[in-house]
């Protein structure tokens, strides 16, 4: 790993991983179950008008969700773990996705499924969640910074999944249930181009605002005396990152459901490959997100003739990775 | 001081739960320009926060604070942060970036908000680095340098900060001799480029090897300011730690002994 990326500059990584997500996008048109099982011939297109509707329709609009997806775990998640200067958070440990969920349930139960107003109250959960991971860690008296943070965003998150529960118990067992359930799980496969069109106008510009921030992003994971006097505002700089970055998770999830360890592992790793430095570290780990949840999605919907749950698979390749990395990194956590 | 202050301190009142118990206890200071100045004190003395205040991260809650001449609060965020630099005793951050990386971030205050550095900056980082003989190690990530070199490495930042005043934080803490000589001896090279230096100490011998001028806190006042050789005596020296304290000279510099 060392070796190769002595080798590779940043600049070169990030042409490479954009060229690999373009193919790989292309591609992931012809994967599928239709006609058959695992791949769609592209001459089928100009003929059959069902592959083209089939195209349009459901495979496009999914894998561009998907695609945003990756890339706004990935940038929440380094924001996330940069800001809180802990290489251990992501999205779904800090409150943030469980807090979305049960915004997304509450809607769902009592304010219909129109996905603008589930977007509103997931976001307004997860920044919730956010805040209530970040105060308990505040006042706790246990621990270091780190271990707080964390202990503080597992109890909120199982507080907002308890209430998920709560709810589901609660909910028609023929028409809020499974809509609950499918937001657990994870999934895009009711995805549309309204889902897409609905989610860009919060998720465009909240990763345009951490894009364009990533150089403070470095300032904020220095000790706050540091980052104070190369002119950060610590407070004001780490709120307005974290509501860009949160607020467009929020969206997504509103149509994707909890997908988790996408902002844990894939920061670590693009951070392996090219430093720290979020100058170059958030655009290749947000390709790298990018990529890693449209094969998730691809594997989601191609591998068995029912649809895998993206939550599943993201889970169960993401934590894999986890162990791996944990078994070799050398982490530095203090304070 | 007959030189004229680069910083100002009036009547400082500074405590961190309300107005009750005084970390500053009307404190008032002045540091002439271009000079280095050692802050001396027990433990508790304040002289961390009073470092804090000048930087503008702590504020007062009562007095004016004036860098070269101005009020503190006329600068914004960013003037401010080209017109102090600061060095803390340990910087502890997870990630591994590279030195090169940490060095260049302190050239962020001459940077737009949104800006990435340019060719320029990129030069000053290099200068700095090798003001500080520390080119063979800008590739290395910052996680894995020793407590010296990352202090080193922090003096750097500051020198490609370029600002006209430097505060350290005991700097020297974890430097070994040769370190601490290289460290002391970049210092005074700062201060002859024209750079006003303060710093906090718990070891008289580093005050003696670099500084001019040195000020004695105690229980968050100034106790005495001036010229180093003036105050360095068993008598302010003692009257400051509340210990017995004997100054020997040797080669007709002060050494401090407890005695």
């Amino acid at each position: 790993m060392q070796n190769f990326s002595a080798r590779l500059s940043p600049v070169r990584l990030f042409w490479l991983l954009a060229f690999g997500l373009l193919v790989m996008l292309l591609l992931s048109v012809f994967v599928g179950r239709y006609p058959a099982p695992y791949w769609m011939s592209p001459g089928l297109l100009q003929e059959d008008v069902l592959a083209q509707r089939l195209v349009w329709s459901l495979r496009l609009p999914r894998l561009l969700t998907a695609l945003l997806l990756g890339m706004t775990l990935t940038a929440c998640g380094t924001v996330l773990q940069m800001v809180f200067r802990n290489p251990l958070v992501e999205p779904g440990f800090l409150g943030v996705s469980q807090g979305a969920a049960f915004g997304a349930a509450v809607s769902i139960l009592w304010l219909g499924t129109s996905p603008v107003i589930i977007e509103i109250l997931a976001t307004i959960f997860a920044l919730l969640g956010l805040a209530l991971s970040y105060v308990l860690a505040r006042q706790w008296r246990f621990g270091g910074w780190a271990l707080r943070l964390i202990l503080a965003g597992i109890a909120v998150s199982a507080l907002f999944s308890a209430g998920v529960g709560v709810l589901k118990y609660m909910a028609d067992p023929l028409t809020q249930l499974p809509e609950i359930t499918f937001w657990m799980l994870g999934g895009l496969w009711s995805v549309t181009w309204r889902d897409l069109l609905y989610i860009l106008p919060i998720v465009l510009p909240g990763l345009l605002v951490v894009y364009l921030m990533r150089w403070r992003l470095n300032l904020l994971s220095l000790n706050d005396e540091t980052a104070f006097s190369l002119g950060a505002a610590p407070a004001r700089e780490r709120g307005l990152l974290l509501v860009a970055a949160v607020s467009a998770t929020a969206a997504v999830i509103s149509v994707s459901g909890v997908v988790g360890w996408v902002g844990l592992i894939v920061p670590h790793l693009a951070r392996r490959l090219t430093g720290a430095n979020a100058r170059h570290t958030l655009p290749i780990s947000m390709l790298m997100g990018g990529i890693f949840v449209v094969i998730c999605d691809n594997l989601a919907r191609t591998l068995l003739p029912g649809e895998i749950p993206l939550g599943i698979l993201t889970s169960l390749l993401g934590s894999l990775i986890f162990i791996v990395l944990m078994m070799s990194v050398r982490l530095e956590l203090r304070r | 001081m007959t030189e004229t202050p680069i910083i100002s301190l009036d009547h400082l009142r500074f405590s961190y739960d309300g107005p009750h118990v005084d970390v500053l206890n009307d404190l008032s200071l002045d540091i002439p320009a271009g000079t280095i100045t050692a802050i001396l004190g027990p433990n508790g003395a304040g002289k961390t926060t009073l470092l804090h205040v000048i930087l503008g991260l702590l504020q007062p809650h009562a007095g004016q604070i004036y860098i070269e001449g101005q009020p503190q609060a006329g600068y914004s965020r960013t003037e401010l942060s080209q017109k102090v630099g600061l060095v803390l005793q340990a910087e502890h951050t997870p990630f591994n970036f590279t030195v090169f990386e940490y060095v260049l971030l302190g050239r962020t205050p001459h940077l737009g908000m949104l800006s990435m550095p340019s060719n320029n900056d990129y030069r000053l980082t290099r200068q700095a680095l090798e003001a500080l003989e520390l080119e063979s190690l800008q590739q290395r990530p910052i996680t894995e340098l020793s407590g010296g070199e990352r202090q080193m490495v922090m003096l750097a930042r500051a020198i490609a900060q370029q600002t006209p005043i430097l505060l350290l934080d005991e700097p020297t803490s974890h430097l070994d001799l040769s370190n601490k000589g290289r460290f002391l001896q970049m210092l005074r090279t700062l201060a002859g480029q024209g750079v006003t230096i303060i710093f906090t100490t718990h070891e008289p011998e580093v005050a003696v090897a670099a500084a001019r001028y040195l000020v004695l806190m105690r229980a968050g006042q100034v106790l005495d300011s001036g010229p180093l050789t003036q105050l360095l005596t068993a008598e302010k020296l003692s009257a400051t730690y509340g210990v017995p304290i004997r100054v020997a000279r040797l080669e007709d510099r002060p050494v401090v002994l407890l005695s």
